[in-house]
């Protein structure tokens, strides 16, 4: 059995490329999420119709650009160029002023300033357009408010993330992704391997018992994934300053019993499937895609339609998200988050009865 | 030209007779792209609002009433700030307003009353859409009470907008296109590149060696079934576009053929350059997959990519899926036609031609 766990960690750590790329592929999407990739909206190419060009449209113009989520984007002469300006693609809202507004401002005719966003992308469509009305509206506050009117005064706070980096949102995610597709993926393909190569035979006709050559295989994948896990930690503590404000070991320990349920649905998938293509197919579309889009990752659960909110449950990743989520950067303990460990722990049991049951100890 | 034939009819064969590979090469894809469509949407309907009314006034209580009867919030508690600290902890609630005791006589002797936001950030974008949300629901109370103070018209802007080629901010018409570029990429990279080294590992590839079969004879017969395979999912794909989620197709869909056939000559060659440097199937898995994994999260298919810093735009020149999604986007949703596109076209045929080129020199007919 010890011979057997040490010949599987010789197989997969004498392949140096693929050592390369299990241990590098954290680092890079750590990077790539905290310096390149966020949600946030800035430096969009908005371009401008301003027939007047007066003292108001120039500041409201100013204040738009100072603001840090424009850019210019060019001025249009007239609203007919608009179409073809997005049709380019470049310029994503176009800000247009009505005739003589600094004019009709002090008369009291309310001009208009009409935002055109380009909503092929409706989230940045939404965003700008808030944006830049709040920036006019308070401008034009600013002109006219009377003293001695009582406002409401409203104060915020952004609790957990205050400065409102994506990369908080991202680190919990990207630990699951990674926790799911290289331990399912990896433990799947290499016993479909295998099959394939028929060593399955061999082993089978060992006195191992099954159970040992799962456990055999899956080993070095516990010790690889935690020390994925342990890497992406490290690298988002030190680089981006994501705190983990609850106990570090709860969050390992939680850790442990992800990678096991991982595990557990790669010897699942590896049981259903004959060859390493199969494999790699089933859990690339069946894991990945859902990994990263239906467990809250990217997108709210919260925003789904119902049903695929119901569907959703039936992904490991999405409780997991929200337990690491917690310990990570609420700092709360188990009493917060223990229905979703007990969920996490008899989905790993189900998958490993499955597969104890499909396992077959003789090839077709 | 019958050589090239009969390698395609052979790989054909070896495809549909797998049982296994037949549901997950045409029916996986299609169901993932109905059922994940509905699943990304940064649109912020629900909000779980709780409200920590320490006043009890007539102002206070008109206040929430301004909150009730918006369609993005959802008051899920009243009570004390603790409480819904709490709440926010359990994730049952994202955001809290705090009115503290004595907003209604503040605001009636003419003095400013502060009300308190507190936003759960962990998702920050989601947090600033949810705070310009109840800003503008502050304001909009703030004008009720200007207005209430001065019978006398105040000069002041309109601002009104409107958004151009997807007025609903439909969601789904922004990433049906994209999903649907990812399933073609997948099936493009990992089934051509996978293919070709999987006959390494078994040691098949050395009976093809031996045959007088010329190397691009080879490739070309390796490339040609998916690339057919590939075509025919994007048709089918963007039929249920077309009909399930009802996404316009305003510009000419032979364009989006012309463009998908050079795309994916882009990602075929990759997969294949990738599996002539491997021996494995396991190995060229994992380096298509961690080269796969950065494209598509750099290639603005989630998030937008004006959002990321000057550098890594820079480095989305060598990524043929940005390409793909901008051109495929601007195609279906905005009607771009081909001189819009004329450019990004050039650089991905140019890009094909190289790298299509590399992995038939690397390709060795010696192992």
């Amino acid at each position: 059995m010890k011979r057997f766990i040490i010949k599987e960690f010789l197989h997969i750590f004498r392949d140096i490329r693929s050592m390369v790329i299990l241990f590098g592929m954290p680092v890079a999407q750590v990077l790539l999420f905290g310096f390149a990739i966020s949600n946030e909206v800035r430096d969009v190419h908005v371009a401008i119709v301003d027939p007047s060009h007066d003292v108001i449209t120039n500041a409201i113009v100013q204040k738009m650009f100072a603001s840090g989520y424009f850019l210019p984007g060019g001025e249009l002469s007239s609203s007919s160029e608009i179409e073809e300006s997005f049709r380019q693609g470049k310029n994503k809202m176009v800000v247009v002023f009505s005739n003589d507004f600094a004019t009709r401002f002090q008369r009291g005719e309310k001009p208009s300033v009409q935002l055109i966003a380009d909503a092929s992308d409706p989230n940045t469509a939404n965003l700008l357009v808030s944006y830049a009305g709040n920036i006019i509206q308070n401008y034009s506050r600013q002109l006219i408010i009377a003293p001695n009117v009582p406002v409401v005064n409203p104060e915020t706070r952004m609790l957990y993330n205050p400065a409102l980096k994506s990369v908080y949102m991202f680190v919990p995610g990207i630990i699951t992704v990674l926790l799911m597709l290289v331990s399912a993926m990896m433990t799947s393909i290499s016993i479909a391997r295998e099959k394939e190569l028929g060593t399955m035979e061999v082993l089978l006709v060992s006195p191992l018992k099954p159970f040992h050559i799962v456990a055999g295989k899956v080993m070095p994948y516990v010790l690889l994934s935690f020390i994925n896990a342990l890497s992406i930690l490290a690298l988002s503590y030190t680089v981006f300053g994501v705190p983990v404000n609850g106990s570090l070991l709860l969050l390992l320990a939680e850790s442990i019993l992800f990678i096991l349920l991982a595990l557990s649905l790669g010897i699942f998938i590896s049981t259903i499937s004959n060859n390493q293509q199969t494999a790699m197919m089933l859990s690339m579309f069946a894991l990945m895609l859902p990994t990263i889009l239906l467990s809250g990752f990217i997108f709210p659960v919260e925003n789904m339609p119902l049903p695929l909110q119901i569907f959703s449950t039936l992904m490991p990743p999405r409780w997991f998200i929200i337990i690491v989520k917690s310990i990570m950067l609420k700092g709360t303990g188990i009493a917060y988050f223990w229905k979703e460990t007990l969920i996490l722990i008899v989905m790993t049991i189900v998958f490993i009865v499955a597969s104890v049951k499909k396992f077959k100890i003789r090839l077709s | 030209m019958r050589i090239i034939f009969y390698i395609v009819q052979k790989e054909f064969l070896q495809v549909f007779r797998n049982r296994m590979m037949l549901p997950i090469i045409f029916v996986i894809p299609i169901v993932q792209l109905l059922i994940l469509s509905f699943a990304v949407t940064f649109e912020i309907k629900n909000i779980n609002l709780y409200i920590s009314d320490g006043d009890h006034s007539v102002a206070s209580r008109r206040l929430t009433e301004h909150f009730r009867s918006s369609p993005f919030y959802r008051i899920t508690g009243e009570g004390s700030t603790a409480s819904g600290l709490d709440l926010v902890q359990k994730g049952k609630v994202h955001q809290i307003i705090e009115i503290l005791p004595g907003f209604g006589k503040k605001l009636e002797t003419g003095l400013p009353a502060d009300i308190l936001i507190v936003n759960d950030a962990i998702n920050g974008s989601a947090a600033a859409l949810m705070n310009a949300y109840t800003l503008q629901i502050v304001n909009e109370y703030n004008a009720g009470i200007v207005a209430s103070f001065n019978d006398i018209q105040q000069p002041a802007a309109t601002v009104n907008w409107s958004f151009w080629f997807n007025p609903q901010l439909d969601y789904k018409t922004y990433m049906v296109p994209g999903i649907l570029v990812l399933l073609v990429t997948i099936i493009g990279m990992f089934l051509a590149g996978m293919n070709v080294v999987r006959e390494k590992e078994i040691g098949t590839i050395e009976q093809i060696n031996v045959t007088p079969i010329r190397k691009y004879q080879f490739i070309a017969g390796k490339l040609i079934p998916f690339w057919i395979i590939a075509l025919f999912e994007l048709a089918v794909g963007l039929i249920v576009a077309k009909f399930a989620f009802h996404i316009p197709i305003l510009g000419n869909i032979f364009l989006i053929f012309l463009i998908a056939s050079v795309y994916l000559l882009v990602v075929m060659s990759i997969g294949l350059f990738l599996s002539t440097v491997t021996n494995t199937q396991q190995q060229s898995m994992f380096l298509a997959w961690f080269i796969l994994v950065i494209f598509i999260l750099m290639s603005g298919l989630f998030t937008p990519v004006e959002s990321m810093p000057r550098w890594a735009r820079t480095v989305n020149v060598v990524n043929p899926i940005a390409y793909f999604i901008a051109m495929i986007r601007m195609i279906m949703l905005k009607g771009s036609g081909f001189q819009n596109i004329a450019n990004s076209l050039a650089i991905l045929s140019g890009y094909g031609v190289a790298i299509l080129s590399l992995a038939v020199w690397r390709y060795r007919k010696t192992t």
